[in-house]
């Protein structure tokens, strides 16, 4: 098991390494020679990353890799040297994903194969039947369907194979331009060599770790995506260090650029960078203060060998046909949910697709699920959604009688097309707030102005009147948009002045001072002069912070305007509030000055400067308040619940901040008013993290022991597996925790770790934010380890992906930015929603169908097998077997598969809307009721029984007997024909009692298995073939002499009605005194119609609980946008940003 | 482009994100390209799977359920079916009767027994006689059977040893043994055996002579040694090798007899063509391999035609001379003869119809058991009741 876990590592290194490299120093771990991956899965292609946005060039700082095993201390690379650089054998970056060529393919291939439990079974089965001495059938019994299968697979493999070859190949081969002795040369990215510069433009994929040396843009500025990264889609700034960026876009200045980086190895710490760069004897610190992250996971053990720790060495009872038709169920139950209509988007044209080859009976199994937020839960659209202006609220639909009506796509849009700066893609539904603006209502338009005023955002305006707005934040953004929508377009800044135009106007701010955000503050403020000379402060921020700055003349407002904040809290918006203040001129210069004095203090600046903010914002006047929506996909909260009535536990991991993951944690129905505490873990030492978690733990279960009960118990193929489960604890009342990625790293120590677990898993719901994407997986991880519950991850974007990799079943959100996570994931599909429907009806369907199928199948072939074991002590232990041989080979393939092939792909004991309606039935597959192993007892124990009667009864009705004419009945062959008539005619009865869903395919097969075992017994038997090769056919004439009699089939139904019988009385007193709830639904369901879907309506909500930050994560970029240097095309800082790659931790 | 507009409005990216957009759903057509997955559909919906009831899984099903009103009736009509069936089988199997004797050391036989024990004089003719009496008359037809104890038929290795192909006349397996018959397939020469194998040589060579005692005197009973085979057997499974012209001994030149044998198996039954060779009944019947180490095979059917057994064997006593040639003692075995009538039913077999009487009764106290169950449980459906 553990040398399928190493390469999957491997794997994953190699994913992350060519994912986002960019302007920074490139970690990537490449083993040059690592390219065996067992895993049937890989599927790769399309190695995006982080997308460059403005043209660049940077400096490739180095890919490491490396195959020495001596630790590294250091990095040392100079740039433009190759010669030097060479000299430390760093590798080059082509990559290779592939797992063979054309000479290792089939031996390579053949090794993989048989590494599989199955394979190697039943190539040792068939060396055994090859010694005549052994075989109690005939070779060929198993060489052909082995053969079938290895060359089935080996076809697979092979095409997967050169699919990686071709998606390497493009990787590799795709162009960057690489100054190359004072020139820019085209070259591959597999020929890029560490220390090379090269030159990006806009738009371009980034396929190495890059330091960023200059920009086209000012300041050096260089906007990038990370969607792949940490699934944010708004654009990161990034900043070259002023030395490399003054040599701008000078190719001759970059050719005979001669830095040098040291740098530390690649290591697991996730937010420290170290490292120098060196030019013309001056050192430079690089650091990072934003680490980009990519995890690593430990490969997830295929549960395919606990499955086949059942196998027992009996050919008969671990038929090939088993593991034949297990593959055929797995694929036929992907392939329904690929054709689900009710999965498919139509939006963007996207159904459900599996990707791989996977266990969809985990699917029914599923206790935890992780996601995502960004992209998942939500759609990472901010939009404006409702506003509150001078104690009015807009944006809201009612109908006559004073209803909210449902906002839907078909409701009216307010038309801006008055507004030529308009952005097309906002859309409002409340005329009034339109008319209100274009009749002049001053209150209104101050709203508006100060949302074009405030703020930190960059305009781009590329052709005259399209506009793109760069913002830190998509709140900022959506606010902004939303006043150009509204007739106040912000156009552009200088540090000096903001020009906007109102109602089609251009005015130009004088910008006097912009006072930034930042966590204490929680507000932002502006204050700009018009050209008229008055002079105005704006200000936005959370709702409490600005209360407490207001004029109390604006009391009554306050009160008007609460109740609406209350409102949109309610519905989960994000709220901020709006406040201006006319400020006196000579009061505002005097106030300047000392701005002037305190900005540029040495000590003390910070401080200084806060006062005077403190200062200047009070006693300010209540504009109104914003409300963004944060906006969750189709259906989230509904689905959530539903999923939470499955005893599903739902655990969001989110790189987002806290403020936003709660936000969404109460807006879709996690996080909830009446729960009787959320807990907030946030500490910054391992002993907080401990302490808080204790108390948290103490609180919800004061009983608790103090040491978690851990059972350790052995599982998997021959119990070798050792396995640790910590047991459910049980809890009054619901919590919820929240938890920090700080805190988190702390938790997930080896210490801290089942606490956390026990902790986390007594709340109703977690939420981890801010959280790296290696702790997403070590979350999943830590779960998987201690709770032995199958575990479900879904996400959307490269940041997701090690966490996809690390459960059990990975969902990929399709149709949205990158295909990373859907590439790496087993089920993909378009909405969030459709969870519910992949889980409570495909999940459940295909777990009660896997089941049935596997103990349909265990108990026929146990039952065949045991009537062996009983004849052995009759036939003196000579392996005669009872049957005939013709029918022992085909009583698997052709008379019992396909019924039971039926059965497992069509079964269903309610329909799919039941099974939605009763998220209740989704319990049995977690507890693993139909197939644990009290079950699998339970049919052996069945088998056994019916075995007995299988044997003793034909064999106590005709060992003493002869038939009507006096002749012999009691001879060999009639017996075999006799049992197995038997035997079979039991067994398909038993198949009837197991189909609660008899659609015409499954009378088909059957009524049909039955007559073909009726009819390939009579012309196996019959004179003609018996003429062709009498050896091969030696029961010639046996069904004509032993089915003709009344003893005979009066013997069968004694069988049948001893084997049935039981059954059916059991299962009638079983369903008369505890009904299981599928029984209950079942009952329900025959009585009643289906339930129609539930129509969604909007709750109605009021909270005192706000989100109120619609601001950026961290400080805002005011003093970038305000900087005299921003003129000056100089950076306001020497500060390198760095994206560093951190290698996957060596789990 | 391919980005629709309701996708661009629905995630309200900017041009360059959509451009971004694009370029991921291009790749994703190529990746589904790859898969195979490329439609030819086109059109905004291209995807959208087929509303068919098979895709969707809404096929027309029944989904029947264990009710009361179907199990319990079921269960009293069950049993009732298996009570009256279970008395009707009773009834017929009483009518037939059933005497066997077993005749390994019995009589005069201990004699021979003690001599068979003694390989060396396994050449020499022993012959023995062991009396029975009939209280009442066999009525119909009477069938004589010999029996074997711990005789194991069905050993995997002896079963095996036989060779259909030879038996079914073909030239060439007749004097090329099939290698399943080792070492049963030639003699000490090299000469091949025919019939091959552990089967044919260890063919029941005992024969019987029955003797009635009428008041008159002795009377042999007649028997029937032929018809004992099933038809298909006699005229499929058992040919002679094709004769032109030649006799049957020509026929079988080249070959020799299986080593137990006394005569060739041309000479089985030299009077009657259509009974001698591999088509000999005797053979056939042992070459029937039983399924148990218990057995009986037919040795004879009684001769109705004169008097007095035209209803069968009539009650007296009987004896019957043995010509006592099976060695049993080597497996601890036992011989024995059996008479036996039959009725529609075949032989006399008391298991089905006691089977069937109990099992009735267990139907029937289910059924009870049942009942009361739902009485108690289940009638008012509250339990079904969430």
């Amino acid at each position: 098991m553990n040398n399928r876990k190493e390469p999957y590592q491997r794997r994953k290194q190699r994913e992350g390494g060519h994912l986002h490299l960019f302007t920074s120093n490139s970690f990537l771990s490449e083993e040059p020679e690592g390219n065996i991956f067992p895993s049937p899965s890989l599927l790769c292609c399309c190695h995006t990353g982080v997308k460059v946005k403005d043209g660049i060039w940077s400096f490739l700082l180095s890919q490491l890799e490396k195959k020495e095993k001596k630790q590294e201390e250091e990095r040392l690379l100079r740039a433009n040297d190759r010669g030097f650089n060479l000299s430390f054998q760093y590798a080059n970056n082509a990559i290779r994903t592939s797992k063979y060529n054309i000479f290792t393919f089939l031996p390579l291939n053949l090794f993989e194969q048989f590494r599989r439990l199955a394979n190697a079974y039943f190539l040792f089965l068939l060396i055994l039947q090859m010694i005549p001495q052994v075989s109690s059938l005939s070779w060929f019994t198993t060489a052909v369907p082995l053969v079938l299968v290895l060359s089935i697979t080996a076809a697979k493999d092979a095409s997967d194979d050169i699919n990686r070859h071709k998606c390497d190949k493009q990787v590799n081969n795709r162009e960057v331009e690489v100054l190359i002795d004072g020139e820019l040369k085209k070259e591959k990215w597999k020929d890029v060599q560490v220390g090379d510069i090269i030159k990006l433009e806009n738009n371009e994929f980034v396929t190495a770790d890059l330091l960023l040396l200059s920009s086209s843009e000012p300041l050096n500025l260089v906007y990038v995506e990370t969607a792949e990264l940490d699934g944010e889609t708004n654009l990161k700034v990034k900043q070259a260090l002023t030395v490399t960026g003054e040599m701008g876009d000078s190719t001759e200045a970059l050719a005979t650029f001669n830095g040098e980086v040291r740098c530390e190895p690649p290591n697991n710490c996730l937010d420290k960078f170290k490292g120098t760069l060196t030019v013309n004897g001056q050192a430079y610190s690089l650091d990072n203060d934003k680490v980009l992250l990519r995890g690593c996971v430990n490969a997830s053990l295929s549960s395919f060998l606990t499955f086949w720790s059942y196998v027992i060495v009996l050919n008969t009872v671990v038929p090939i046909s088993l593991y034949v038709s297990v593959e055929i169920i797995r694929l036929g139950n992907s392939f329904f949910i690929d054709w689900d209509r009710k999965m498919y988007y139509p939006k963007n044209d996207t159904c459900s697709s599996k990707n791989h080859h996977t266990l969809n009976e985990e699917l029914g199994q599923i206790k935890y699920i992780f996601s995502d937020k960004t992209g998942t839960l939500t759609q990472n659209i901010m939009t404006f959604n409702k506003c509150s202006i001078n104690g009015k609220a807009y944006g809201e639909l009612c109908d006559f009688s004073g209803q909210r009506i449902e906002i839907t796509e078909k409701t009216p849009r307010v038309d801006f097309s008055w507004n030529q700066l308009a952005d097309p893609k906002f859309i409002f539904h409340d005329h009034s707030l339109v008319e209100t603006v274009r009749e002049g209502n001053p209150e209104v338009q101050s709203f508006f102005r100060l949302l074009a005023l405030c703020h930190t955002v960059m305009p781009e305006e590329k052709k005259d009147g399209e506009l793109f707005y760069q913002a830190q934040s998509p709140d900022e953004g959506a606010l902004v948009t939303a006043a150009r929508n509204f007739g106040f377009v912000f156009r552009s800044r200088t540090p000096e002045t903001i020009t906007i135009m109102e109602m089609g106007r251009k005015v130009v701010y004088e910008l006097v001072a912009v006072l930034d955000f930042n966590n204490v503050r929680k507000r932002m403020s502006v204050i700009v002069r018009s050209p008229e000379g008055k002079t105005t402060l704006y200000c936005k921020g959370a709702d409490t912070i600005i209360y407490e700055r207001l004029h109390p003349s604006c009391r009554d407002l306050m009160k008007v305007t609460t109740d609406h904040l209350n409102m949109y809290a309610g519905d989960g918006l994000r709220t901020l509030v709006l406040a201006s203040k006319d400020l006196d001129e000579s009061y505002m210069q005097e106030w300047r000055k000392r701005h002037n004095e305190a900005s540029t203090a040495l000590d003390g600046r910070e401080e200084r400067l806060e006062e005077l903010y403190e200062e200047i914002e009070k006693d300010m006047t209540l504009l109104g308040a914003t409300a963004v929506e944060d906006k969750l996909q189709d259906g989230v909260p509904q689905t959530i619940e539903q999923l939470a009535k499955a005893d599903i536990k739902i655990w969001v991991l989110t790189g987002d901040k806290q403020e936003t993951a709660e936000n969404i944690g109460y807006s879709c129905n996690m996080l909830r008013e009446e729960m009787n505490d959320v807990f907030i873990v946030a500490a910054n030492t391992a002993e907080g993290v401990r302490e808080e978690l204790r108390s948290a733990r103490r609180k919800m279960c004061p009983d608790a022991a103090e040491q978690p009960s851990v059972s350790t118990s052995r599982s998997g193929l021959f119990w070798l597996k050792k396995t640790q489960t910590v047991q459910d604890e049980k809890v009054d009342g619901e919590y919820a925790m929240l938890i920090n990625g700080h805190s988190l790293a702390f938790a997930l120590e080896e210490d801290l770790e089942l606490e956390l677990l026990r902790t986390a898993c007594m709340c109703q719901t977690v939420i981890c934010c801010r959280v790296t994407p290696l702790q997403k997986a070590q979350v999943v991880q830590l779960v998987k380890k201690y709770k032995q519950a199958v575990t479900l991850a879904i996400g959307d974007g490269a940041n997701d992906v090690s966490m996809i990799k690390a459960a059990h079943i990975g969902v990929g959100i399709s149709g949205q930015e990158g295909m990373q996570a859907v590439l790496s994931s087993d089920f993909s599909f378009a909405q969030f929603r459709y969870l519910q429907r992949l889980l409570l009806v495909h999940g459940r369907w295909s777990y009660l169908r896997m089941c049935k199928f596997l103990r349909y199948f265990f108990y026929k072939n146990f039952t065949f097998t045991f009537v062996h074991f009983w004849y052995a002590f009759f036939c003196g232990f000579s392996a005669q077997t009872v049957y005939d041989e013709w029918f022992i080979t085909l009583y698997n393939t052709v008379y019992t598969s396909l019924p039971v092939l039926a059965l497992s792909l069509f079964d269903q004991d309610v329909n799919d809307r039941w099974s939605s309606q009763y998220p209740q039935l989704y319990a049995p597959g977690q507890q693993n009721l139909y197939f644990s192993k009290k079950a699998f007892m339970n049919l052996t124990a069945f088998s056994c029984y019916s075995s007995l009667v299988l044997y003793f009864v034909p064999w106590a009705a005709i060992h003493d007997t002869v038939r009507d004419d006096g002749k012999d009945i009691a001879d060999y062959q009639s017996f075999a024909l006799f049992a197995q008539t038997c035997l079979l005619i039991v067994v398909s009865i038993q198949m009837c009692l197991d189909t609660y869903h008899w659609t015409a395919v499954n009378n088909l097969f059957i009524w049909g298995s039955l007559a073909t075992y009726f009819a390939v017994t009579f012309t196996m038997y019959s004179n003609g073939i018996f003429v062709i090769i009498p050896s091969a056919f030696p029961f010639v004439g046996t069904e004509r002499n032993t089915l003709n009699l009344p003893n005979v089939w009066l013997t069968i139904i004694l069988t049948s009605l001893l084997c049935i019988l039981p059954v059916v009385a059991y299962r009638f007193i079983v369903m008369q005194i505890r009904p299981t709830i599928n029984d209950k639904v079942r009952h329900r369901a025959r009585k009643e119609p289906p339930p129609a879907p539930a129509p969604r309506r909007p709750a109605r909500r009021v909270s005192t609980r706000r989100s109120g930050y619609a601001f950026a994560h961290s400080k805002g970029y005011g003093d970038l946008v305000t900087s005299q240097r921003f003129l000056m095309k100089r950076p306001v800082k020497s500060r390198v940003m760095l994206f560093s790659h951190i290698t996957p931790a060596e789990t | 482009t391919t980005a629709s507009p309701c996708s661009q409005s629905l995630l309200g990216k900017s041009d360059e994100q959509s451009g971004s957009l694009v370029r991921h759903r291009n790749r994703k057509k190529s990746f589904n390209r790859i898969m195979g997955k490329e439609k030819s559909k086109t059109g905004p919906l291209a995807r959208r799977p087929d509303n068919s009831a098979f895709k969707q899984q809404r096929l027309p099903a029944w989904s029947p359920m264990l009710t009361a009103s179907t199990v319990l009736p079921f269960f009293y009509l069950l049993a009732l079916t298996c009570m009256l069936l279970g008395v009707w089988l009773l009834l017929t199997v009483q009518r037939t009767q059933e005497i066997k004797v077993d005749y390994t050391e019995a009589g005069s036989c201990d004699v021979c027994f003690e001599m068979r024990k003694n390989m060396s004089k396994a050449g020499q003719k022993c012959t023995c006689m062991i009396t029975f009496s009939i209280e009442k008359a066999f009525k119909g037809d009477v069938f004589i059977y010999y029996g074997l104890r711990n005789f194991h038929q069905n050993l995997r290795r002896y079963m095996d040893s036989r060779d259909d192909g030879q038996m079914v006349g073909r030239k060439s397996s007749l004097k090329s043994p099939s290698s399943y018959c080792k070492p049963f397939d030639v003699d000490a020469n090299g000469v091949p055996i025919a019939p091959c194998g552990a089967v044919a040589n260890s063919m029941f060579n005992d024969s019987f002579l029955l003797t009635y005692y009428t008041i008159n005197g002795p009377s042999i009973v007649p028997l029937l040694r032929k018809g004992l085979t099933w038809y298909t057997d006699k005229n499929v499974k058992f040919r002679n090798p094709k004769a032109d012209n030649q006799t049957l001994a020509e026929v079988f030149e080249g070959t020799t007899q299986p080593s137990f044998w006394q005569k060739p198996v041309y000479k089985l039954d030299p009077f009657d063509p259509t009974n001698n060779g591999f088509i000999n009944d005797d053979l056939i019947v042992w070459m029937r391999e039983a399924a148990f180490p218990n057995f009986k095979k037919l040795y004879g059917i009684l001769y109705r035609a004169n008097k007095p057994y035209t209803n069968g064997l009539p009650a007296g006593n009987y004896s019957v001379i043995i010509s006592y040639n099976f060695p049993v003692q080597y497996f601890r075995g036992r011989k024995e003869l059996v008479l036996t009538t039959v009725s529609w039913f075949g032989g006399q077999n008391h298991f089905l119809p006691v089977a069937y009487l109990v099992t009735s009764s267990l139907i029937l106290l289910t059924a009870v058991v049942l009942t009361v169950v739902w009485w108690k449980f289940g009638k008012d459906g509250r339990n079904m009741a969430e």
